[in-house]
């Protein structure tokens, strides 16, 4: 309910039982703060926000009250201008900055910090304090973040982010008084992989972006772009910063459909392969000799990548997932629909086909991630997200609080007050039940834990299905289990907002069949209550893009008439990882190779013609996440040399070889040719994000107001001014004029008159944590089939045995090391740890095995080494492979082999 | 290693909480009643016994200024600097002890007896100056009596 307060006598409208200080913060009032976080609610424990709050029209005198303390009630009187709260607010700040090393010119928080803007917002401007300040001894927390200890202002955010919110369990708050620090227990690595979120979270240049600090920018000095992040399929919204033609670091940008203030580290340190040396920067023929790669110039590359397609007949195109819908739309184009082939492995495509089928052709609803966060009961099958969908098991563990935020509200206590929900609450968590071949990270919040095979998971899932609705199919021989699925089933029903989650990483179609069977089931249980959701993830950035284009799989080429030359177009993949050398090789060989990537790869090593092609960083272009959400991405760095996007290398491929059709010219075209050919997308680019938008007829700048040294930069090559390249792809311009509005479509960063640092964000938002008032959530492409009636699979997978001698190896997921891209950036190779067998303590044992031992693993399809290690929570009977193991090719898992010894 | 003893006195006093992490302090206490301070490893011990993270016994033993995380000596001299006791000569005091064991605030004697902490208030102002040395407190000190005292601890 809205309710109204005064505000210095001015009147607004307020959504009753908020805070005072979220209520003035929405309605663009400036109020200082420090321990107050949209994200994290109110302790009132710095003092910063102090207003003073009168009892009725006859009061007078009022008192000093924290607003992030107090509800905003019907009639609440309140002043912000106060001269007493004026003077509290600056006494507070003197307090907190007594130890302050007022070193700003050398910190990197300087310019976009928080407490730089309060302090100048309180109008504290000069320090009496004379005496010595306590200093701190910082510590090395791993590659990802940098420590200044002595910049602390003791506002506990971290603590509460890193520990309550993310679950971490490395970092706290030592000592009191004047010796507080916040920190690790020892020196040593952040452990938890959504730490680079302190960057953002803390107010002060304590925990800032070692990575960045490597080519470190003032924020001022950064261009900044909207874009997606290509690790994972969740698409966080990112915001790249660029200077000197380098990606210089990823920062959150706020969608609050999808990843709010959070991304994690993978999304936020895995850029790296972006400034790579390794880069592909020049187009090259291989001369023949076959091995060397000689640089041509672009001109000659489109020649003879033009007579390498002249012949459509013979033309085979493989897509990839990793790639945008515009580029693989353009291979399409180029080598027609007959020819243009997933370049998703045979296990990729089917099961990213299952999951778009339970998604179009289900009634259950998918929850966008930030509503997985008020799920009140949820069932996870098959996969830990913390290594395959970060953010997600970020959203789920805030959805095991919901049960005790509803029980708080219940207790008159509103969401907000942090301390006192989470006191309510203490260690109990709401139903999480996890269902995986081995441990997740989510499990400390579980309320009960399952290690079974995916095929045991499956016939779990069915059989919690079976006890929501007998019209699904009855599982035999579930033994103990069966009680269990009856509890599960009980919690999901009694739940109001249930949510199934599975997705690809588990490896199994079965798996994913399950959940979306246990979604169906508690929608014909619950009847008439909202549709359940049910969220399932996928292998990468643009699976379910890929899939929207109707790619046909790769399994099919063989059928292609057979050899005799024509030519295969691969878009950014490496086919070496989607399928065995041996396939890979019967596919290429006899045919000319031309691959169009980034980073090397054996794809590239073979190919005839290699086109240098931008990343997602240097050229725009939309991905569609998951929940089948298309987003757009910008670029933030202009290619340099030969590199081009690769629709553009493609799109001048097709007008050359086929000159006298009309072909699409431009991204824009190309986006209208899509649309016309695909209606399910055509939503994606209608509003005016278009590259032709303009406001009052300017593109949106890139740079900031202050950017300085524009005349200078290049002053070593010649003091002439460049003019500033051109994107025609976007409304961005690589400038400092333009059009500036938060209630753009475009926003490439936060700034607003005294709030420098990240948190200027809710001044784009209607209200905080809120909608944007402009920028653009994406566009979802797919709805689900309300009155479809349920239907269930057909087969329950049988019960798995463990085999004797055998192991059934499954895929292991990674948070490092475990996504392509990402893997290639410096500092996430420093926290990739050394990949092992992961087998169940007992099994290692049976093998006469010790932890850490090296192990030959045999298969029918060969052999390789690696070390165990052993752990109680995993399934008996199955061994857990490392996805992208370096050192062991493609493997179509799951798989039986045999484990042995090698040596200690 | 935390010996069975204190193993033992620990997992007794843990079920006297309704969660485990309650009794975090009692179970530092019971540590420090054996072996003078916390150690690294014994909190990393003391941790795993509760099942919390090290981290958070950190906070915790590392908030209140009585759990010792350095070494102490074999007794531990509590000397109120607060301020009865500032305004009755507690300085004199600390300048006594100074001289008789070569001891300053947050400092150890070399034969390892003696530890000196400033304390706050003791609560016994109305016999100012005040301290403690190990569990026994001392009152109305003045150089003279301080010197008695000192010599009766063994
Ligand atoms: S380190 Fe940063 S977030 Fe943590 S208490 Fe200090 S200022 Fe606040
Ligand atoms: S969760 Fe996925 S999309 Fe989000 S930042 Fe991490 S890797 Fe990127
Ligand atoms: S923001 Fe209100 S007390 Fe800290
Ligand atoms: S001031 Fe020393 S006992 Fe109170």
């Amino acid at each position: 309910m809205r309710v109204k307060i005064t505000v210095d006598g001015k009147s607004y409208e307020v959504e009753q039982g908020d805070n005072l200080l979220r209520a003035c913060l929405s309605n663009g009032l400036d109020l200082p703060y420090f321990c107050w976080h949209p994200i994290l609610g109110s302790v009132g424990s710095c003092r910063q926000c102090a207003v003073k709050s009168y009892q009725d029209d006859d009061d007078t005198e009022g008192k000093i009250v924290m607003a992030c303390m107090e509800s905003s009630n019907e009639g609440c009187r309140i002043s912000i201008d106060d001269p007493e709260a004026k003077r509290f607010r600056a006494q507070i700040i003197e307090w907190l900055m007594i130890n302050h090393p007022h070193d700003c010119a050398v910190c990197d928080e300087g310019g976009e910090c928080h407490l730089q803007d309060m302090t100048v917002m309180t109008g504290h401007d000069s320090r009496r304090y004379r005496f010595t300040k306590s200093t701190h001894r910082n510590q090395d927390l791993g590659p990802f973040i940098n420590h200044e200890m002595n910049r602390c202002i003791t506002c506990y955010r971290c603590v509460r982010y890193y520990r309550d919110y993310a679950g971490g369990k490395d970092l706290d708050a030592f000592g009191v008084h004047d010796r507080m620090y916040f920190g690790r227990q020892e020196d040593g690595t952040l452990e938890s992989p959504f730490s680079g979120n302190l960057v953002e979270v803390c107010p002060t240049g304590v925990f800032t972006d070692k990575t960045f600090k490597q080519h470190y920018t003032r924020k001022w000095d950064l261009q900044s772009t909207p874009s997606v992040c290509v690790h994972c399929s969740l698409g966080c919204n990112t915001i790249l910063g660029e200077r000197y033609g380098g990606l210089r670091r990823v920062l959150n940008r706020y969608n609050a459909d999808v990843n709010g203030y959070l991304i994690c580290d993978r999304g936020r340190f895995g850029y790296g392969f972006v400034n790579s040396d390794q880069r592909i920067s020049e187009a090259g023929v291989r001369i023949a000799d076959g091995c060397t790669l000689e640089s041509i110039d672009s001109d000659v590359a489109v020649r003879r990548f033009t007579s390498l397609i002249k012949n459509k007949e013979s033309l085979i195109g493989i897509g990839s997932p990793r790639a945008s819908l515009e580029a693989n739309f353009a291979l399409r184009q180029l080598v027609g629909k007959e020819n243009f082939y997933s370049g998703a492995s045979a296990q990729e495509f089917e099961l990213v086909a299952t999951v778009v089928d339970a998604m179009r052709n289900g009634s259950t609803q998918t929850p966008s991630l930030r509503q997985i966060e008020s799920a009140d009961a949820v069932l996870l099958l098959g996969e830990d997200p913390t290594a395959s969908a970060p953010l997600l098991s970020l959203a789920l563990r805030q959805s095991t609080r919901q049960q005790s935020i509803l029980e708080a509200a219940k207790a008159g206590i509103p969401m907000w007050q942090d301390a006192a929900v989470r006191g309510l609450a203490q260690d109990s968590h709401g139903p999480l039940f996890i269902a995986t071949p081995a441990a997740t990270a989510l499990d400390d919040i579980a309320s009960e834990t399952v290690r079974a095979a995916p095929d045991d998971v499956a016939r779990l899932g069915l059989a919690v299905a079976h006890e929501l609705d007998p019209k699904a199919p009855r599982v035999v021989k579930l033994g103990a289990r069966l009680k269990l699925a009856k509890r599960i089933a009980a919690a999901l029903l009694a739940a109001e907002q249930p949510l199934v989650v599975a997705g690809t990483a588990s490896g199994s179609k079965a798996v994913i069949q399950a959940a979306a069977a246990v979604a169906t089931a508690l929608g014909v249980a619950r009847a008439k209550a909202a549709a359940p959701w049910l969220f399932l993830t996928l292998p990468e950035c643009n699976s379910m893009g890929l899939a929207l284009l109707n790619a046909k799989p790769l399994a099919e080429i063989k059928q292609q008439p057979k050899g005799r030359g024509g030519s295969v177009i691969v878009l950014e993949n490496n086919l070496y990882r989607r399928a065995k050398a041996e396939q890979v090789d019967a596919l290429l060989d006899g045919k000319t190779l031309v691959v169009l990537d980034h980073v090397q790869h054996p794809t590239v090593d073979r190919a005839r013609l290699v086109l240098p092609a931008a990343t997602f960083a240097e050229t725009s272009g939309t991905l569609v996440n998951n929940e089948g959400r298309a987003q757009e991405f910008h670029t933030a760095v202009m290619p340099t040399g030969a590199i081009r996007p690769s629709h553009g290398w493609l799109l001048s491929g097709l007008t050359a070889c086929r000159p006298d059709e009309k072909h699409a010219l431009s991204l824009e075209d190309l986006r209208a040719a899509c649309a016309a050919e695909f209606p399910e997308l055509a939503s994606t680019w209608l509003s005016d994000e278009s590259p032709t938008l303009r406001y009052a007829k300017e593109k949106v700048p890139r740079a900031s107001f202050r950017a300085s040294g524009r005349t200078a930069m290049h002053a070593n090559v010649s003091v002439h001014e460049p003019t500033p390249p051109e994107d025609p792809d976007s409304a961005l311009a690589f400038s400092m004029e333009g059009f500036r509005d938060p209630d753009a479509q475009l926003i490439p960063s936060y700034w607003a008159p005294g709030w420098n640092s990240v948190q200027a964000l809710s001044k784009f938002q209607f209200e905080v944590g809120g909608p944007m008032r402009g920028g653009k959530p994406g566009v979802r492409l797919i709805q689900p089939c309300k009155d479809a009636p349920p239907s269930y699979p057909d087969e329950i997978p049988a019960a798995f045995a463990a085999r004797e001698g055998e192991w059934l190896l499954l895929p292991l997921s990674r948070v490092f090391g475990g996504e392509e891209l990402s893997s290639m950036d410096p500092a996430i190779q420093v926290r990739t740890s050394q990949a092992q067998l992961l087998l169940h303590e007992d099994d290692g044992l049976s093998l006469g095995l010790s932890e850490g031992d090296i192990v030959e693993i045999q298969s029918e399809v060969g052999s390789f080494s690696l070390p165990v290690a052993m752990r109680k929570n995993v399934c008996r009977g199955v061994a857990m492979l490392p996805l992208d193991t370096p050192g062991v090719g493609f493997l179509q898992l799951p798989l039986y082999a045999s484990i042995r010894r090698v040596s200690g | 290693m935390l010996n069975d003893q204190v193993q033992k006195e620990i997992r007794g006093e843990l079920e006297h909480y309704p969660t485990p992490r309650a009794g975090c302090i009692e179970a530092l206490k019971i540590v420090q009643n054996h072996e003078r301070w916390v150690s690294d490893t014994a909190l990393q011990e003391v941790a795993d016994l509760i099942g919390i993270p090290a981290a958070e016994l950190e906070g915790v033993a590392t908030f209140y200024n009585l759990i010792y995380r350095q070494p102490v000596g074999k007794h531990v001299i509590l000397l109120c600097d607060s301020v009865s006791c500032w305004l009755t000569g507690c300085g004199k005091i600390r300048a006594g002890i100074k001289q008789r064991l070569n001891i300053d605030f947050g400092q150890t004697t070399a034969d390892d007896r003696f530890t000196l902490l400033p304390m706050a208030c003791l609560g016994n102002c109305d016999h100012a100056p005040s301290m403690m040395v190990g569990e026994v407190l001392h009152q109305d000190l003045t150089p003279e009596s301080l010197d008695q005292i000192l010599e009766g601890v063994d």
